[in-house]
């Protein structure tokens, strides 16, 4: 048709005008980038990914905790040494000491002293209690290297053959008990995670569906101007992929960004009471390179659902046209 | 070049919308296909577009039987297949020169092999100041314009024209009718459906496919 003149209105036409030369036609996305149903997308798979993302540090963070709540509890041991008329306390005290200094896998021993053993009772009988007329109980903190070599055993029977009023509390049960809740919490905080994963994604697969109803015409348009079927799916496949990455960094960025400001808060209030609860309960709320791993995969799994769901909507449209 | 015999279709358990059609499209020929509305014209243009499947009977394509027709074949055949649909059917967020080279970009050539070719063909149907707009300023004119662009872009061995004209003043349906007369005598063999006879009138020498009660009549 080269030099041809216009068949309808038989006017001369310039060949080919400068502005087309620089034409968007080849950067100009197939699928409409900016849509009302497109920017719902972005909102709901951001949504769902903050969501997601804060039950996984969640997760994380409660992980994280009760490994280190079990980790002081186990490698630690406390002997404690009754007061008896008749006995030297200190010199008891100071025989459990070395008796314990010297088991295997003991990394030390330290008696709490006089003052010490008061201020931890003073919770329960206050302050200016007469504690000189109470028969308190001296305790020695035993610090273990490793909990696994050290004999509870024959440390006990050790102890007892030289301080007949002295009592090893391996914390056992403690240790067993706090493992016990721990593991309760993290199956807790794991099922929410899952419950909140399966929710994410079906609103974000529900979302993509909406976004692509406005998009029957294109994949028909595409279909019958000889467009082969990989082809369109991946077209709509790169452009959903697109928005719900979008959609994922927006939530992914708005998790991370609330756990470092807690982590941030928790570190300005670590000195007051409420800061020390709240260390002891969720550690620092610092997530670590797991707890942003975690983050990021839950982005870019909310996109890849995105862009798998449009997939599978244009195959089965295109599936129905033939 | 297409050839149909004993096609039949029908919806479901429903009865035969289309019976034992009989025909040929012979290459570089023209043929009007008209009948009452509702008459099955659309869906003999989709069956010719193989976006449907015959119920019976045998509809041979460039040669090849469409029933051993795998995906990437059946892509290949619509590729040489021009349609301009009653519709349109332009995308709204492309420009008309956007529009009008889909069917290149679509094959992932690039845009330096078909700018010109595109510039070229607008120009030629009258469109050369109207390459940059969006569908939603053309008139109902410009719009079929672009869609007839579109479909010839891809120089097509067969064109497919549903009710070409239905949107447009009769000065312009004469013009664009006769723009497929120009094609023809290029060697595109055309099919246009319309239901507007005082147009098939005015070209004689184009064979019309009377569609009526679900069988085909041809009138030489």
């Amino acid at each position: 048709m080269t030099g041809a003149r216009s068949m309808v209105d038989s006017e001369e036409s310039p060949a080919k005008p400068g502005w087309i030369s620089r034409s968007r036609a080849t950067g100009v996305a197939l699928v409409p980038a900016a849509s009302i149903a497109g920017r719902t997308l972005v909102t709901v798979v951001a949504i769902m990914t903050f969501l997601a993302s804060l039950a996984a540090g969640g997760a994380v963070l409660i992980s994280q905790t009760s490994r280190d709540w079990r980790s002081a509890v186990s490698r630690e041991a406390t002997i404690q040494v009754r007061p008896v008329p008749g006995r030297d306390i200190e010199a008891d005290v100071r025989e459990a000491v070395r008796i314990a200094a010297g088991a295997p896998g003991v990394e030390s021993a330290q008696p709490l002293s006089k003052h010490d053993s008061e201020a931890l009772l003073e919770p329960w009988l206050g302050q200016g209690a007469a504690l000189d007329d109470i028969p308190v109980p001296r305790m020695i903190v035993v610090k273990l290297a490793s909990r696994r070599t050290v004999d509870f055993a024959a440390l006990r029977d050790q102890l007892l053959k030289s301080i007949p009023t002295a009592a090893l509390d391996d914390h056992r049960m403690w240790s067993e008990r706090l493992a016990d809740m721990a593991n309760v919490l993290v199956a807790i905080t794991l099922v929410l995670l899952a419950l909140l994963v399966t929710a994410m994604a079906l609103a974000v697969s529900f979302a993509t569906h909406g976004a692509m109803a406005g998009n029957r015409e294109i994949i028909e348009v595409l279909h019958f101007v000889g467009a082969s079927d990989g082809f369109i799916a991946r077209q709509f496949q790169r452009r959903f992929l697109s928005l719900g990455l979008r959609g994922g960094m927006i939530g992914a960025a708005g998790a991370c960004f609330v756990f470092l400001a807690a982590g941030l808060l928790s570190r300005r209030l670590i000195a007051t009471p409420s800061g020390e609860q709240l260390e002891a309960l969720f550690g620092s709320f610092s997530l670590g390179v797991v707890g942003y791993a975690a983050v990021v995969a839950i982005a870019l799994v909310s996109a890849a659902l995105c862009g798998q769901t449009s997939r599978v909507i244009v195959f089965r449209r295109l599936r129905n046209l033939s | 070049m297409v050839r149909f015999e004993n096609v039949g279709l029908r919806y479901g358990a429903g009865p035969e919308v289309l019976q034992d059609l009989t025909f040929s499209i012979e290459p570089g020929s023209f043929q009007f296909l008209t009948g009452p509305s509702g008459a099955g014209k659309t869906t003999l243009m989709r069956l010719l577009l193989l976006s449907l499947k015959p119920t019976r009977g045998l509809i041979s394509l460039f040669g090849t039987d469409s029933s051993k027709l795998d995906k990437d074949e059946i892509t290949s055949i619509r590729r040489r297949i021009g349609v301009v649909f009653q519709d349109f059917r332009l995308l709204d967020h492309l420009t008309t020169y956007e529009n009008v080279a889909l069917p290149l970009r679509v094959q992932n050539r690039r845009e330096d092999s078909y700018r010109q070719e595109v510039v070229e063909l607008l120009n030629w149907v009258g469109l050369g100041d109207r390459m940059q707009v969006y569908p939603e300023v053309l008139s109902g004119g410009e719009k079929q314009r672009a869609a007839i662009a579109r479909a010839l872009i891809v120089r097509p061995d067969l064109l497919l024209a549903d009710e070409p004209t239905g949107n447009v003043d009769p000065t312009m349906a004469r013009r664009l009718i006769r723009l497929f007369v120009e094609l023809q005598r290029s060697g595109t063999s055309v099919v246009v459906a319309t239901h507007d006879l005082g147009l098939m009138d005015q070209f004689d020498g184009a064979k019309r496919l009377v569609l009526a009660g679900g069988r085909l009549h041809i009138y030489e």
